[in-house]
């Protein structure tokens, strides 16, 4: 998958490592390693969802690659261009093409300033010129998301979750970007509310051509809305491949065991389903097992997993895990390094 | 928590140094930097009359010509090792701690501080009994019954308490409650007895400035108390305390009050701290005898080492008081434990 | 009001409202509900937020805001009326009789008391032993929950466990009584799919074990499909549809219960390109809709000849204990269910 022509985001050995200190002399005796060692890359038009369970870095990757927080190492490089040790002057013409969809629609927006003042925001900043000036354009983007454009002076509190989240995507879209990061853009709203915003995502790519990275725990929303998806575990993509082909024979036991803990709403799946149930938390970031960071909860380990390292390697097309024992393992290809153990 | 207890007193002994510092700069470096020359502030300690010469040769032996790095040297010297004092006619021995010495009475400044301390001791510790047990006790009684007939009147006058100055409540208190009226119960002002001596008279003569001092403090805590049983009350850990089949005094006193007393720790700290370095306007108002009334006096006869010594010594108590405080967070709070 | 409890249901609520006057206007969190639930069952009450869902629950155990609430209605507990009961009775049975698990164990656990402390005081107030038997007990519940080397962890705070054995332990504290019956509200929102998955299992198991009754609270579809065998779908402070797991899930008949079922992306099924959204927001509880509550809501609501926004429908039963508030007849909504819900549902 190396340099495709419609490349649009690309991320290479991505590491935040946060220092902990101790002691007197708050001396480093090691690292949280939120972030170590993504890559992945996103073409125009498509959706990559990324799932994990807390701790696993997702949001940490949403912010690095927005250069919210600086990376400890790898880098980022959006249309080609390498924006990870950019100077935040020559960043903010690029953060035009590159926005952020926040999960509380409570706290992102600030409550003394009307919607009008919040969505035409970007505009100001960027010191854009409207067509028909700013309220216009501000206004036509409030009617995109499904909101009344005469709510236009209103303030944030009058407005329901929902309606605040899309406020939230209003303000994103005012600078028409090409690539959005949404970290968990529904789990603070209603199940009904969830798919409203979620239909919304959809036809605001579909209008826009618009690029998204969505981070979610919910494997379901992931699913529904992702052309792409990578698994995140204690900071490293364990697995990453297309929709259909993760979902339906995910390679990696962790995936596995992360689809099979979902509940399903079926009240027939209550016997006839296989479960795998994993032992106990995910470990703590600050101190991850050593080699496969799953081992310790694997079923499949072995003493390989402790202490070899497993890497990202395509077993089917565009289809990739980091496990020495795989599961679902395609039956026409025998590239892999272990045998086919499903369980 | 070995690590958390080491590092609050290394941060606590490096503040006293720059506590110090910054008073010795104020003392003895701004006037300089005024345009004081060093006989000029030498002539103080020979009196005005002193000739030139005299003054100079004093300015001299008391190290006024010395580089300030020097001088601070010897000023935290005396404090530590205690000094002599070479001013022309003869030497004085000042022991450690050595604050320095009087203009005026050319006593140490260190015992006369020391005499004053059970004063102001009394003073705050009474003070800070009475306006604990009553602003906590009112707060919690008004949080319980938020809206509450009791909890407005209470919070009015801990609006009037904390608006209202001492010398207005104490002077109003003396000619009420003293001063040979039909009602006068209590003592006058300026009496003293230590508590070593008759313990009863130690209280009789201190109950009016105790609660005119616990009524300003009682005020503001009782505001304070009432906001944090507020929000204690509401949170989750509170429903889950009731659901067990707690009775509610329980919930109230065990889970509620323990958490919203932390913030109030803090604030005690700061305020007894202070305190005990002088209660100017209270000492002032029942002419007693403290830390407070000292520093006062001191500033109107412009004895800058008696001011410079009340000064340092308050700044201690308060370093002190706050590292009492740190450490009691972190037996309050476990959470404190581990960062 | 003294109506004979006339019931063998175990726990049986009769027409509960629970209303907040406040400046805005009342708050009828809930209004007018009624339900029975046995030993050894499990009920499901699923519905968004602002449905009334918590406040019905708190109300049982009689942990609502007492200061401001209207209460009416009745609330029979193995015999015995709750509501009109007093404070110190009903006290008596909190925690011993009924218990509670909560979301968030981070902050329904005093940060200032070990876990065990927390556990020995819940089980002393109800039993009269010394703290040494009570700290045995404690460890005993913890080991019991699936927490290893319980007697290590017995002195740990709450913020030295992971969340999902802050939950164990929350559970733990909660069984420590052996409570007949149980609530749990939301009890696995808070925690990783993982995590959650294995609490669900723990809470079965629990139940199985002690044969209590368990009311679980959630807006997860999926979590009352897995563990209820009946479910109350609640809506604006009412309940709007009620009956066994199989008929909600597989012959709803409330247009509501639709709109949900058709909201929730489903990994059981092939995605497609929408979901099936409800348009519009749930309604506040001061404001709740004239007429049926759902009808600004409502695809349907025209079929009933401005019935919908004109009266409030009753509960009526549709079939085998099956009970729907909707104005469309029975015929109606199956029909509709089966001829336009069902294959939209299955095709997604």
């Amino acid at each position: 998958m190396s340099e495709h022509p419609d490349m649009l985001l690309s991320v290479k050995d991505l590491s935040k490592h946060f220092p902990i200190t101790t002691g007197l002399l708050k001396r480093q005796v090691g690292a949280v390693k939120a972030v170590d060692g993504v890559s992945f890359d996103v073409v125009k038009g498509e959706t990559l969802g990324v799932v994990g369970e807390s701790g696993c870095g997702k949001t940490t990757t949403g912010r690095l690659i927005t250069r919210l927080i600086e990376p400890t190492a790898g880098k980022v490089v959006f249309e080609g261009e390498d924006i990870t040790h950019m100077s935040q002057s020559r960043l903010r013409p690029l953060r035009r093409d590159m926005q952020m969809i926040f999960q509380d629609p409570y706290s992102s927006l600030n409550p003394r300033h009307t919607v009008g003042t919040i969505v035409g925001a970007p505009f100001r900043i960027q010191g854009i010129k409207t067509e028909h000036g700013i309220k216009r354009a501000v206004q036509d983007i409030l009617s995109l998301v499904g909101l009344n454009p005469e709510h236009y002076n209103r303030y944030p509190h009058e407005f329901s979750g929902g309606q605040r989240q899309r406020i939230g995507i209003a303000r994103t879209l005012a600078l028409k970007p090409k690539l959005i990061i949404a970290d968990e853009p529904v789990s603070a709203l209603d199940v009904s509310i969830q798919a409203q915003v979620v239909n919304l995502l959809e036809d605001l790519q579909n209008e826009l051509g618009l690029t998204y990275v969505v981070i979610a725990h919910d494997l379901s929303v992931v699913r529904h809305i992702s052309d792409r998806v990578a698994v995140m575990y204690l900071g490293k993509v364990v697995e990453i491949g297309g929709r259909k082909s993760l979902y339906s024979s995910p390679l990696h036991p962790y995936t596995n065991a992360l689809l099979s803990a979902v509940p399903i709403p079926d009240p027939a799946n209550r016997t006839g389903r296989e479960r795998i149930r994993l032992q106990g938390d995910v470990p703590s970031p600050l101190n991850p097992p050593p080699a496969c960071r799953f081992h310790t909860r694997c079923w499949k380990a072995q003493e390989v997993c402790k202490t070899v390292e497993p890497v990202l390697t395509e077993l089917a097309s565009g289809h990739q895990v980091a496990c020495h024992f795989p599961e679902n393992m395609p039956v026409l290809e025998t590239t892999a390094p272990a045998e086919n153990t499903t369980a | 928590m070995v690590t958390y207890i080491i590092r609050r007193l290394i941060a606590a002994i490096l503040m006293l140094l720059i506590v110090s510092m910054v008073t010795f700069a104020i003392f003895f470096l701004v006037p300089r930097l005024a345009g004081a020359t060093p006989e000029g502030m030498a002539s103080r300690y020979v009196g005005r009359t002193a000739s030139e010469e005299t003054a100079k040769l004093a300015a001299e032996r008391l190290g006024f010509n010395d580089p300030v790095i020097v001088q601070y040297g010897n000023y935290v010297k005396g404090i530590v090792f205690g000094a002599e004092y070479d001013y022309g006619p003869g030497v004085e021995t000042c022991p450690a701690p050595c604050l320095g010495y009087s203009f005026i009475t050319r006593q140490p400044v260190w015992p006369d501080l020391l005499d004053r301390m059970p004063v102001t001791f009394s003073l705050a510790v009474g003070a800070a009994v009475i306006w604990v047990l009553v602003g906590v006790g009112i707060g919690v009684v008004s949080a319980l019954k938020r809206g509450s007939l009791f909890d407005r009147a209470a919070m009015t006058v801990a609006l009037a308490g904390v608006s209202l100055p001492i010398f207005f409540t104490g002077l109003i208190s003396l000619v009420a409650l003293s001063y040979g009226n039909p009602f006068s119960i209590f003592a006058q002002g300026g009496h003293y007895t230590p508590i070593t001596e008759n313990p009863i008279m130690w209280a009789y003569n201190l109950i009016l400035p105790w609660v005119t001092l616990a009524f300003l403090f009682a005020a503001g805590y009782a505001r304070l108390t009432r906001a944090g049983m507020l929000d204690t009350m509401n949170e989750d850990y509170i429903r889950t305390a009731r659901a067990k089949g707690l009775a509610e005094r329980v919930v109230v006193t065990k889970h509620g009050l323990r958490g919203a007393l932390t913030p109030i720790i803090t604030i005690f700290g700061l305020d007894f701290g202070l305190l005990i370095g002088g209660a100017v306007l209270t000492e002032s108002t029942y002419s007693l005898q403290g830390l407070g009334k000292y520093a006062v006096d001191a500033i109107t006869n412009n004895d800058l080492p008696k001011v410079m010594g009340v000064t340092l010594l308050t700044a201690v108590f308060v370093i002190v008081a706050n590292l009492i405080v740190d450490l009691l967070y972190a037996v309050v709070d476990p959470r404190v434990r581990l960062s | 009001m003294t109506v004979s409890p006339a019931t063998d249901a175990f726990l049986e609520l009769r027409d509960l409202r629970i209303h907040f006057p406040t400046d805005d206007g009342l708050v009828k969190s809930v209004d007018g509900l009624s339900y029975r639930l046995d030993r050894g069952k499990t009920l499901g009450i699923v519905g968004e937020s602002g449905s009334g869902k918590s406040v019905t629950s708190l109300g049982v155990l009689g942990l609502h805001n007492r200061r401001n609430a209207q209460v009416s209605g009745e609330i029979w507990l193995d015999g015995l009326e709750l509501v009109s009961a007093p404070e110190d009775v009903v006290r008596g049975l909190r925690g011993k009789k009924m218990a509670m698990i909560f979301q968030d164990p981070l902050s329904a656990m005093h940060p200032y008391y070990t876990i065990g402390n927390q556990i020995i005081e819940a089980y002393r107030i109800h039993n009269k032993v010394s703290k040494s038997v009570a700290r045995k007990h404690a460890i005993d519940m913890l080991g019991r929950v699936g927490i290893p080397q319980p007697d290590r962890r017995v002195d740990d705070y709450p913020h030295e466990f992971s969340g999902g054995m802050r939950q164990r332990a929350m559970i733990a504290m909660a069984l420590s009584c052996d409570p007949e019956l149980l609530i749990a509200d939301e009890p696995t929102t808070a925690l990783d799919v993982t995590v959650q998955a294995q609490i669900l299992d723990l809470m079965r198991d629990l139940q199985r074990e002690f044969d209590s009754a368990l009311i679980i609270i959630t807006h997860d579809l999926g979590v009352v499909a897995e563990l209820s065998d009946d479910i109350l779908v609640m809506y604006g402070g009412k309940c709007i549809e009620y009956g066994s797991t199989d008929d909600i899930f597989y012959n709803p008949e409330h247009p509501y219960t639709w709109g949900l079922l058709g909201s929730m992306p489903r990994l059981d099924r092939e995605p497609t390109d929408r979901l099936q959204p409800i348009k519009g927001t749930p309604p506040s509880l001061i404001n709740v809709p004239p007429g049926c509550a759902f009808s600004p809501r409502c695809p349907y609501g025209s079929r009933t000849g401005g019935l919908s926004t004109g009266e409030v429908p009753e509960l009526t039963e549709s079939r085998g204990g099956h009970k729907v508030r909707c104005h469309m007849p029975p015929a109606e909504r199956r029909s509709i269910w089966e001829s336009d819900v069902k294959p939209m549902l299955e095709t997604t």
